[in-house]
């Protein structure tokens, strides 16, 4: 991970980017910064929409005139009786939050649930005006909820196995790939090369009836093989991105070793797969990113078998089933997204760097 | 990098190799042991597009399905006549045509304006808000959809909360026919990071010694975006465009999720490649499903084709470093 910060060290102190506008720099930098939260804020408000949707009971989102947050009319128990909160303006113009005790129309009695020993507070005026007091009460169960009834463990498992294999697979044959295409004047190499790239514009769905047709015929559908089977061919985005890697590390390497006697194969093996490291995590974490979302393949190839199907089909399945309960889907879609979201954020320099290098030359 | 210039986009130094090497025949047996290294590729790509290709039309010319027990027969051209008077072609291609040009613009203007946004040298941290912007595109897709679909719920909304808040009476967004759309480009928003990334990487390998000089030159920040940040991005407009485009053809998953692959609300959802998926993964209608898909596949070149060809009048290649 540490050599890929190293090699493009030089590029990110290059001094680049634009410089701001007007003398006023420090002024103008808090503003812009300030503006980009902002835009951040409301890029990411439907992320805060799940997470306070999910911790919500029915009644919270059913009833319209409850809070934004989850928060339930808030309750005291007092001398044995559960008694509501409402938020009383004083006569000094302070508000307290009290506890109704006898509710009457001109002079009602509170008790404060700060100090209940200091026993009953009068006050003058209609209680049914008063508006009631909300206290945090987050539905934590939801999420086991929605862990149970999506059967989130069989879920993960299904998408770590089709993942991983996939990965190996993935990463494995677009090395082989880049590295003949990076270091080998190959015979029809430049035509390869196009065609390679050609095969991103196709529609995927051009393909797909012989294809599924064939693995029909040979037993595969139903089966994890459909899923893990074709990414050990390489893929046009995996071996672009590697190839470029390739050609920023220095030939005299390969020289060096095929003197020492090493062949092909071994001069991969040995001396430049180490220095591969940072394109190789970025390389397998996009096919995890992948494997992760994958949604039509895994439906067709698995909409017979609810057990070895992945989250994102699984996710969607139980979308169908808990349309009506917003807090259960919105759980859901937090533990299909939980665990991407923190590998991306543990990972994301390897990661964003990998982009930049698929960017190059486009 | 060593690109050549002026041919299109698709253009690769082979591997640079020392004209002694080539010469000898020594670098022609090297050459053929790379084609070994290159042949997972070839072989799939063998069995993954070219067989596949080229059964899909012969397909597309019988009734092949894989319910009944009949067996296939070569109907000719029957599946090709019927894709040009079926209504629900007509439909969902407009429906895709409606969406694409919605969407096209705003899937390069928005993560361009991001990008533009996210280089200005005074913004301070810069690299957590690349990567916080970035965040929503590695969130799954249909969680991605479901959360849309709740904050743009029509009646529990945020959304529509907030709108009401300043007056406005919100639009049920997903369920109705002209507002689906832009509910849809909302939800694309969360999937420009690549797009918006490479942007950055663009943007930063423009010397910033062109725009001191384009300052002294008394330009205005539009006149410098205009002509010394837009010439130089031209490349990166133009590959997103490609991708933005291919994923219009492949549109399926938002509409699906979102409505159950109904198509609703009256079919303003039934986009191309929904249609196609009723066709043959739920009618089983192989053969009329791989005529659907092979008319996507020649659309799809003939655009593609197009916007290659439009290359040439506005990319400027010779800008890469």
């Amino acid at each position: 991970m540490t050599a890929v910060l190293e090699r493009e060290k030089p590029a990110q102190t290059r001094p680049t980017g634009r410089a701001p506008q007007g003398g006023k720099k420090r002024f103008s930098g808090w503003l812009m910064t300030g503006f980009t939260g902002l835009a951040l804020f409301v890029f990411l408000l439907p992320l805060g929409y799940m997470a306070v949707t999910s911790l919500k009971s029915e009644q919270m989102i059913t009833n319209l005139g409850s809070p934004i947050l989850p928060k339930s009319p808030a309750t005291f128990e007092y001398e044995g009786e559960l008694l509501d909160i409402y938020t009383v303006p004083m006569p000094d113009g302070s508000e307290r939050e009290l506890a109704l005790y006898q509710p009457r129309r001109e002079l009602s009695q509170f008790i404060d649930p700060a100090d209940p020993a200091a026993g009953i507070v009068e006050w003058e005026g209609n209680w049914r005006q008063l508006a009631p007091a909300y206290g945090l009460d987050p539905q934590w169960d939801n999420y086991s909820r929605a862990w149970d009834l999506m059967d989130f463990p069989l879920l993960l498992r299904n998408t770590l196995v089709i993942a991983g294999l996939g990965t190996i697979g993935a990463v494995g044959s677009s090395i082989l790939v880049a590295y003949g295409l990076a270091r080998f004047r190959i015979p029809f190499g430049r035509t390869i090369m196009v065609v390679l790239i050609a095969t991103i514009i196709l529609p995927k769905f051009t393909m797909l009836v012989p294809t599924y047709a064939i693995f029909v015929r040979i037993g595969w559908v139903g089966t994890w093989l459909p899923l893990i089977v074709p990414h050990f061919f390489a893929n046009a985005f995996n071996v672009f991105l590697l190839r470029q890697y390739f050609l920023t590390i220095p030939k005299e390497l390969d020289e060096a070793a095929t003197i020492d006697g090493a062949g092909p194969f071994r001069t991969l093996w040995s001396v430049i797969l180490p220095q591969m490291k940072p394109a190789i995590v970025a390389v397998s974490l996009f096919h995890f990113y992948f494997a992760w979302n994958d949604f039509f393949e895994p439906m067709i190839y698995l909409s017979t078998r609810p057990d070895l199907q992945p989250i994102s089909v699984g996710l969607r399945t139980f979308n169908t089933l808990f349309d009506a309960q917003p807090q259960l889907i919105q759980s859901g879609a937090m533990l299909a997204l939980i665990i991407p979201v923190v590998v991306f954020l543990l990972a994301q320099r390897v990661f964003l760097q990998g982009i930049d290098l698929s960017g190059v030359q486009k | 990098m060593t690109t050549e210039t002026g041919k299109g986009a698709i253009e690769y130094p082979i591997a640079p190799t020392s004209p002694r090497a080539m010469r000898s025949g020594l670098a022609r047996a090297r050459g053929r042991a790379g084609l070994w290294f290159v042949m997972p590729w070839i072989v799939g790509f063998f069995l993954w597009y070219a067989i596949p290709m080229v059964a899909s039309l012969w397909f597309s010319f019988t009734d092949f399905d894989l319910v009944s027990n009949d067996p296939t027969e070569f109907i000719w051209l029957d599946n090709w006549r019927r894709l040009f008077t079926d209504p629900a072609v007509r439909q969902s291609a407009w429906v895709t045509i409606k969406f694409g040009a919605l969407a096209l613009p705003i899937a390069v203007l928005f993560p361009m304006a991001l990008a533009y946004l996210l280089v200005t040298k005074s913004l301070k941290a810069r690299e957590t808000f690349r990567a916080l912007f970035f965040m929503p595109s590695i969130i799954p897709f249909v969680a991605a959809v479901l959360i849309f679909g709740g904050i743009m719920n029509g009646q529990i909304g945020w959304v529509n909360k907030m709108l009401s808040v300043v007056g406005i009476d919100g639009p049920s967004w997903f369920t109705d026919e002209f507002w689906v759309y832009p509910g849809l480009v909302f939800i694309g928003l969360w999937g420009v990071g690549n797009a918006m990334i490479i942007f950055i990487a663009s943007m930063n390998s423009v010397p910033s010694s062109l725009y001191d000089a384009a300052k002294i030159d008394g330009a205005s920040e539009w006149q410098m975006f205009r002509h010394v940040t837009f010439p130089v991005i031209t490349p990166i407009i133009f590959y997103n465009l490609v991708i933005a485009l291919i994923g219009i053809f492949n549109y399926f998953l938002v509409p699906f999720v979102l409505n159950n692959g109904s198509g609703d609300p009256n079919g303003s959802t039934l986009f191309y490649a929904l249609y196609f998926f009723r066709q043959g993964f739920q009618f089983f209608d192989m053969g009329y499903a791989a005529t659907l898909a092979w008319a996507l596949f020649i659309v799809a070149v003939a655009i593609t084709g197009l916007l290659f060809w439009s290359a040439k009048y506005w990319v400027h290649y010779e800008f890469e470093g």
